[in-house]
């Protein structure tokens, strides 16, 4: 009945698909400037057969409706309410759904909200991600239907992998999807400004409020994701530079890179063709990030169903897209007329895509190297965390001091300037301070502490000046600082992370240099869908004589039968003691793995900085136009 | 001033804990990847694979073998797929190349869009 | 130049696509074949009776020698044993058996039930010997030559497809 009635609705939004695509071509011919109300009609019922579809969807997992083989294959009728529903997205079936969607959805608002434009500009912006959205629903129908049904209908599904059953990465997806589909809409209207001829400023303001939409909510994405790894994966790191995590990031630098020569070409033309082709790269990086990670021609820490025929499909779509971009490209590249010189400040800011480009590259290299080797040569070699640390880090340093000296760059007057050396002596003192009591003696590590404390005191700075001077850009203020504190902390974690491993037996006491370690109860409990075998710790620390119960979890879940090891962290502000403990087979000796890990929340909050400041730009704008 | 000072003693308190660094052999092993596993180190494992390798590494500490030849060890073992920081030679030259490549064209690249944004103005 | 650009760009991007679409198709899971050709180590080996030592230095005496790691606790070991016994009558082939992390008992009770078809049985008790072999899991077999290059490399249980091969290599 559901799925039906699911199938229905989806052929409903392919129907209006086609529709806006007969009536957008109808349309071009027509000489005005009135975009027809049909046309707004047939998207809201679009809008509509999409979510309805989607909440068919959310239904059957809601109630349980094994007559889904989706719904067989990744729930289970006892398990809680809240990860039956993160459940619909958590496999590809139902995520292809969502990115559906999220294609929807940006196609309906971008119609709705953009005013003043050009009409055959929103019109081809209309028909390109339409056609996007055919070929996606294309997919899902041929490929990878949710809503195909099972006969007989089982009496019980295969339950969600347990590693997936976590608040965290129940909001990941949806998170990042609207981050990195979301980016479809400037794809599209990037094609649409080639054809339509329109100026690049108009151009600029019509897609800059959906960078910094998609930017935000890709950074959080990210952000959700890395605490999830961080406390579910239970080792202790945030970040691994897996091929997964690597795709999220890739569109990550260039919507960062997008965002920042927007601000260029709202006021001159020179970049317009960059900006095309940034607009076009960073759904280019989605859609490729989506081909590495669905199609399993990588090895990743993260599980994800794949299979080739997906990927082939995803690959055939990515040649479609790419070479129709590079075709419409060179066909309509803008003229750019010239015109009389002034001067430029932009210099910083284009500095700031040069590094991003060069992050991208680093990360593409690093990730498709492997793939390309192995199929050309046939040698498999692994690229993993100490390839980045060693390309990227060294680059820190310039961007950092790019990102502190640039944006002060042509305000700073005489007086300032004096001013503007006191931060430098403070930036100074705090190192020195920093360095007397890290004694870290890396000339690498030293450096790049040097120059994010120099770029948050500056921002700091900045951010004082900031309410004297009426002309400084607030949101710019709050990302760098954001981003200067990132790097800092990530350092000082880094420096300061303690880790220790041994095994130890119920009732047993383990020394270490700063800590004693006291094995104090274990329990088993029965929970709703798993079995918990639960460990008490007694974590005392010998200089301040403070102590800490950790209580880490062996889980065993049956359906599907699984065992997951639940890390237990005791969390403030400055460090976070992690423990994690692993059974030994066919011993009552368990493997316990224990860190002092400093600075992990405040990790946390320098990138909800950072996403910050893109909120303030977004508000800052909206207010900007009504004035 | 004030604030600084309040600063200052903020970065004592936090300091005043301190910690010991890591030590040789777990940064061999998160080096390495577990063979078994999917995609994680054998540090962050607790496979038989992983469980084995440690001790080994540990051996080979013991007897007095550096880093590098550890690594070395292992990928004549293994293969290169074992180490998850590529070695520098003729399969992996463009690896290791190429960003410093694209870094330098970057520079050439933006140097151009800046000059057509200096000559190309709006109004 | 526009034209060029255009050229140059497209080409670029059909390679890659094209490598990417052989890639589709590629084995994902690893495993060492890479080794194939290169020669084994020449390490001490303990043996399972005594407490002496064998180094496979002497395996250069052998024709052609097979060295097949295993124990009684994994049941593919045992799923290919008798495939081993057939191996054992080639004559120029010599078989070394390499108990892996196991029980002497139930080694032992193992090779009653199954056969021994080891001409040396040596043993690895915390598997540290393997390392030296690349083993990474068991079973394992390796097809070594008298100048103690690998010829072949079988990871996972033998089947006879396999018994077959090595006869031809061997026949040779």
């Amino acid at each position: 009945m559901l799925s039906k009635l699911g199938i229905l609705f989806i052929i409903g939004t392919l129907f209006t698909s086609l529709s806006i695509i007969f009536l957008t071509f109808k349309e071009l011919k027509v000489i005005n400037n009135l975009i027809p109300p049909k046309i707004y009609k047939f998207s809201l019922f679009q809008l509509f057969f999409s979510i309805s579809s989607f909440f068919i969807l959310l239904l059957a997992y809601i109630l349980s409706d094994f007559s889904l083989v989706n719904v067989y294959e990744n729930s289970h009728s006892n398990k809680p309410l809240f990860y039956k529903i993160s459940g619909t997205w958590g496999n590809h079936e139902g995520s292809l759904l969502l990115w559906i969607n999220i294609l929807v959805l940006f196609s309906s608002l971008f119609l709705f909200l953009t005013k003043n434009s050009d009409k055959s500009f929103k019109i081809y912006t209309l028909l390109f991600q339409n056609l996007l959205i055919i070929t996606f629903l294309i997919f899902l129908l041929t490929n990878s239907n949710p809503f195909s049904e099972l006969f007989p209908v089982p009496l019980e599904g295969l339950g969600l992998n347990p590693i997936l059953q976590d608040p965290a990465l129940a909001i990941h997806p949806p998170l990042l999807y609207i981050g990195f589909v979301g980016s479809s809409i400037y794809f599209s209207a990037a094609l649409a400004a080639l054809i339509s001829k329109i100026d690049s400023q108009s151009f600029a303001i019509s897609i800059k409020s959906w960078v910094l939409v998609s930017w935000f909510f890709q950074t959080v994405g990210i952000l959700v994701g890395s605490i999830w790894a961080y406390y579910e994966l239970g080792w202790g790191g945030y970040w691994f530079w897996d091929p997964v995590e690597n795709s999220s990031l890739m569109p990550w630098f260039v919507m960062t890179a997008l965002l920042h020569s927007i601000l260029v070409l709202e006021r001159r033309i020179g970049l317009y063709s960059w900006v095309i082709v940034l607009s076009i790269l960073t759904f280019t990086m989605s859609v490729t990030g989506t081909f590495l990670v669905r199609s399993g021609i990588l090895n990743s820490v993260h599980t994800f169903a794949s299979d080739p025929s997906r990927g082939l499909f995803i690959l055939s779509f990515l040649v479609l897209m790419v070479f129709s971009s590079i075709f419409i490209f060179f066909k309509f590249s803008p003229k750019e007329n010239k015109k009389y010189s002034v001067f430029s400040k932009e210099a910083f800011i284009i500095a700031n895509n040069w590094f991003m480009i060069f992050f991208l590259g680093v990360v593409l290299i690093g990730t498709l190297y492997p793939v390309l080797l192995d199929t050309i040569t046939g040698s498999k070699i692994s690229v993993g965390p100490p390839y980045y640390n060693l390309i990227l880090a060294p680059f820190l340093i310039p961007l950092l001091f790019l990102m502190t000296s640039g944006p002060n760059y042509k305000w700073i007057s005489n007086e300032v300037r004096s001013l503007f050396n006191l931060v430098l002596v403070l930036s100074v003192t705090f190192f020195l301070i920093t360095f007397f009591l890290i004694k870290e003696n890396n000339l690498l590590i030293n450096l790049i502490l040097f120059f994010s404390i120099y770029l948050i005191t500056q921002t700091l700075f900045d951010f004082y000046q900031s309410f004297k001077k009426k002309n400084i850009n607030i949101s710019r203020i709050i990302s760098h600082l954001g981003f200067g504190l990132l790097i800092f902390f990530i350092y000082i974690n880094h420096i300061f992370s303690v880790e220790n491993n041994f095994n130890l037996k119920l009732g047993e006491t383990k020394k270490t240099d700063y800590y004693t370690i006291k094995f104090v109860n274990l329990e088993e409990q029965s929970i709703k869908n798993y079995k918990s075998i639960i460990g008490y710790f007694n974590v005392s620390n010998k200089k301040n004589f403070t102590s800490k119960e950790l209580r880490p979890e062996i889980r065993v879940y049956d359906k599907p039968f699984t065992i997951t090891y639940e890390a237990s962290i005791n969390s403030n502000l400055f460090s976070d003691t992690y423990l994690t403990m692993s059974n030994i087979s066919d011993t009552d000796v368990f493997n316990i793995k224990f860190q002092v890990k400093p600075f992990m929340n405040l990790i946390w909050l320098s990138v909800l900085l950072l996403s910050l400041g893109g909120v303030l730009n977004f508000f800052k704008r909206k207010k900007d136009e009504k004035n | 001033m004030k604030n600084i000072i309040k600063a200052l003693i903020l970065f004592l308190l936090i300091f005043s804990e301190s910690y010991g660094d890591e030590n040789l052999s777990n940064q061999i092993l998160k080096n390495l990847r577990c063979l078994v596993c999917q995609g994680q180190t054998v540090h962050d494992s607790n496979s038989d694979f992983a469980l084995t390798i440690k001790s080994v590494v540990k051996d080979k500490i013991k007897e007095g073998n550096n880093e590098r030849e550890i690594y070395t060890f292992l990928s004549e073992k293994y293969g290169d797929w074992i180490l998850l920081n590529p070695p520098f030679k003729k399969s992996s030259f463009l690896l290791w190349f190429l960003p410093y490549l694209l870094f330098f064209f970057g520079y050439y690249f933006f140097i151009f869009l800046d000059k057509k944004t200096k000559n190309w103005t709006l109004k | 130049m526009k034209k060029i650009n255009y050229i140059i760009i497209s080409v670029l991007f059909s390679l890659l696509f094209i490598v990417l679409y052989l890639s589709l198709g590629n084995e994902k899971i690893y495993n060492t074949q890479d080794l194939v050709g290169k020669k084994i180590s020449e390490v001490e080996i303990n043996l399972f009776q005594s407490n002496e030592t064998f180094n496979t230095k002497e395996l250069t005496n052998n024709e052609f020698t097979i060295l097949n790691f295993w124990a009684s606790w994994c049941a593919p070991c045992r799923k290919e044993h008798p495939n081993l016994v057939r191996l054992s009558k080639i004559k120029n082939l010599k078989l070394i058996g390499i108990n892996f992390k196991d029980e002497k008992d139930n080694a032992r009770n193992f090779l009653r039930e199954n056969g021994n078809p080891f001409d040396i049985l040596g043993e690895d008790k915390n598997g540290k010997n393997s390392v030296n072999f690349g083993v990474y899991g068991i079973p394992e077999t390796i097809l070594i030559d008298s100048e103690l290059k690998i010829l072949k490399k079988y990871i996972g249980p033998l089947n006879i497809n396999d018994v077959n091969e090595i006869r031809k290599i061997v026949k040779k």
